[in-house]
């Protein structure tokens, strides 16, 4: 649909508004590009002079070509599924042109009352130009009250030019039922990364992580932080790996917060194949401190507003 | 007012040998806004008096009375919607709450910047440097435990129990820190209860409690009290403030 067909009240319905506002902070028409996949199929998408989105000719999914040196611009790239049944295989490519610097808000939503499994796999891959600097927000969102699973198993690989700059922030916090993550990030010369994955799981969910950071440049770095809190009977288990093949820095802190049945496994892997890398690696898995309670209590809150609070506070 | 009657915490043993009495017996009256300082010996009972003043322990006997209401069973929410509040001396630290989150949801409600800001220069903190920090582990000790006592004074509360405020805070946030405790000493109508070694913070206090062995050695005016700890333990109080203990 062009965009001059589209009117964002008339065209989506109030569960598909709901859940654009939950994934992409949308209200309304975004400002900037962006293109809006409902139910397996593109129903609206909008190019700027900078930011063109372009259909896949040959499967499923968009190019998203930024012109070098285009700044201050946005694009929305939010997915809902609302069908139950739906399953699909998306490709996203993103080539950000050299000293850009623009902020990408991607995000999945699914909404599923029937008794049919939903799955969107979303496969992204970012070619990230010189000097060009990108910041990346992902919401995986489910709700629905259908017996049907929710799922989405992201792919992201990002490659990075010389002196770029890359922010993710990838958030799960409620209702995906099974999630298999794996994202990829190959850095050159005094490219740098900074990664912050928050998830949390309860019932039954499952979610897990593989990571891998290739520091190839020399002088290039990265940050990964991963903050999880696991629920009732979820399982979560979290793979990072970071490799240090040049002259270069990583920091990779995973934090998680275990309550009632939940299972959380961090397999934390750092590799050195050089000997100016510094790759350092930090885990930790544990209950709330009841000396956190307590300070929220004497506060006159609950225990589970207390909990409410610090959970919040952690994943924020 | 604050009545303990015949105050008692015992523990057992880990080894099963029989059991160790950490409060005995206590029976104590502190008055509506008084400033009461309680010190004595390390394992003398302090802090664990305070904790089952707040409700973080429970007494194995006898009962807390506050404004004539028994207490003793009731929860640490409630104590602190009564008015309650208790300040740690090891404060726990939150990973993604800013000092002005935690400042706001001591007081109840979202603080303006200003009223923030006023409760950290109190305590020695240059408020803009903090106001947007996680209370997490890029804090130092002394900074974490200047916050646990704004997060006190946002709260204006009735009955406030320090629990060693001097511990790990340098020698200058100390003087400003005195000062703080000297304005609200001059409140007559809110009660402080701080735990201290400090002789700076006795001279401060109406009333100074020795507690050692878990009971009151003695109890009285500031006047009374103090010279008698000077010659008693003067030597070892002189030396605990130049270093900064407290412990």
């Amino acid at each position: 649909m062009e965009l001059k067909d589209f009117k964002f009240d008339s065209t989506l319905t109030p569960t598909d508004q709901h859940m654009l506002r939950e994934i992409a902070d949308m209200i309304g028409t975004p400002d900037g590009a962006f293109n809006i996949r409902k139910n397996g199929e593109g129903v609206v998408k909008s190019s700027t002079d900078n930011i063109e989105i372009r259909q896949k000719a040959d499967k499923p999914g968009i190019d998203i070509i930024i012109k070098p040196f285009t700044v201050a611009e946005k694009v929305h790239i939010p997915v809902i599924i609302t069908d139950s049944g739906v399953q699909e295989t998306v490709y996203n490519d993103f080539y950000i042109g050299e000293g850009a610097n623009v902020e990408i808000v991607a995000g999945c939503g699914i909404h599923n009352c029937g008794d049919g499994d939903s799955k969107h796999d979303g496969i992204h891959s970012f070619h990230i130009g010189k000097n060009a600097i990108v910041k990346y927000v992902e919401k995986h969102y489910g709700d629905g009250d259908g017996n049907g699973k929710r799922i989405m198993n992201p792919t992201t690989v990002v490659n990075m030019d010389e002196g770029s700059y890359c922010e993710m922030d990838m958030v799960q916090i409620k209702g995906v039922d099974s999630t298999y993550r794996k994202t990829e990030a190959n850095l050159a010369d005094n490219a740098k990364i900074y990664v912050l994955e928050r998830l949390m799981t309860h019932g039954k969910q499952e979610a897990k992580t593989d990571m891998v950071v290739n520091l190839n440049g020399e002088g290039s770095s990265a940050q990964i932080i991963s903050r999880t809190v696991g629920k009732d009977d979820s399982v979560q288990v979290f793979y990072p790996n970071a490799v240090g093949n040049n002259a270069c820095h990583a920091h990779v802190q995973c934090d998680s917060i275990i309550m009632d049945n939940a299972k959380i496994s961090s397999i934390p892997a750092i590799s050195a194949n050089h000997p100016d890398a510094q790759v350092i690696h930090e885990a930790a898995i544990g209950k709330i401190n009841s000396d956190q309670l307590i300070k929220l209590e004497t506060f006159g809150m609950s225990e589970e507003e207390a909990e409410d609070i610090i959970i919040q506070g952690f994943l924020k | 007012m604050l009545e303990l009657k015949n105050l008692s915490f015992t523990v057992e043993n880990e080894d099963g040998s029989g059991s160790l009495d950490i409060i005995e017996g206590l029976d104590l009256t502190i008055p509506d806004g008084k400033f009461v300082v309680i010190t004595g010996p390390n394992g003398g009972g302090k802090s664990t008096l305070a904790k089952l003043i707040m409700g973080i322990e429970q007494p194995t006997g006898g009962q807390i009375l506050y404004n004539g209401t028994d207490i003793t069973n009731m929860s640490i929410t409630d104590r602190a919607k009564l008015g309650i509040g208790y300040a740690f001396q090891q404060p726990p630290r939150f990973k993604g709450l800013t000092v002005r989150s935690l400042l706001s949801l001591a007081a109840g409600k979202e603080l303006p910047e200003d009223e923030c800001c006023s409760y950290l220069t109190r305590v020695g903190l240059c408020s803009m440097d903090y106001l947007n920090r996680e209370v997490d582990n890029s804090l130092s000790g002394g900074e974490v435990k200047r916050i646990e006592i704004a997060t006190l004074m946002a709260r204006h509360l009735d009955l406030a129990i320090y629990d060693e405020p001097e511990a790990g805070i340098d020698l200058w946030s100390f003087a400003m820190l005195v000062d703080t405790f000297k304005k609200l000493a001059k409140n007559d109508t809110n009660s402080v209860i701080i735990i201290s070694h400090q002789e700076r913070i006795m001279q401060l206090a109406d009333e100074i409690i020795v507690l050692a062995n878990g009971k009151v050695q003695s109890q009285g005016p500031k006047d009374e009290i103090f010279p008698k700890l000077l010659t008693e333990f003067g030597s070892f109080s002189n030396e605990c403030t130049l270093r900064g203990e407290g412990k």
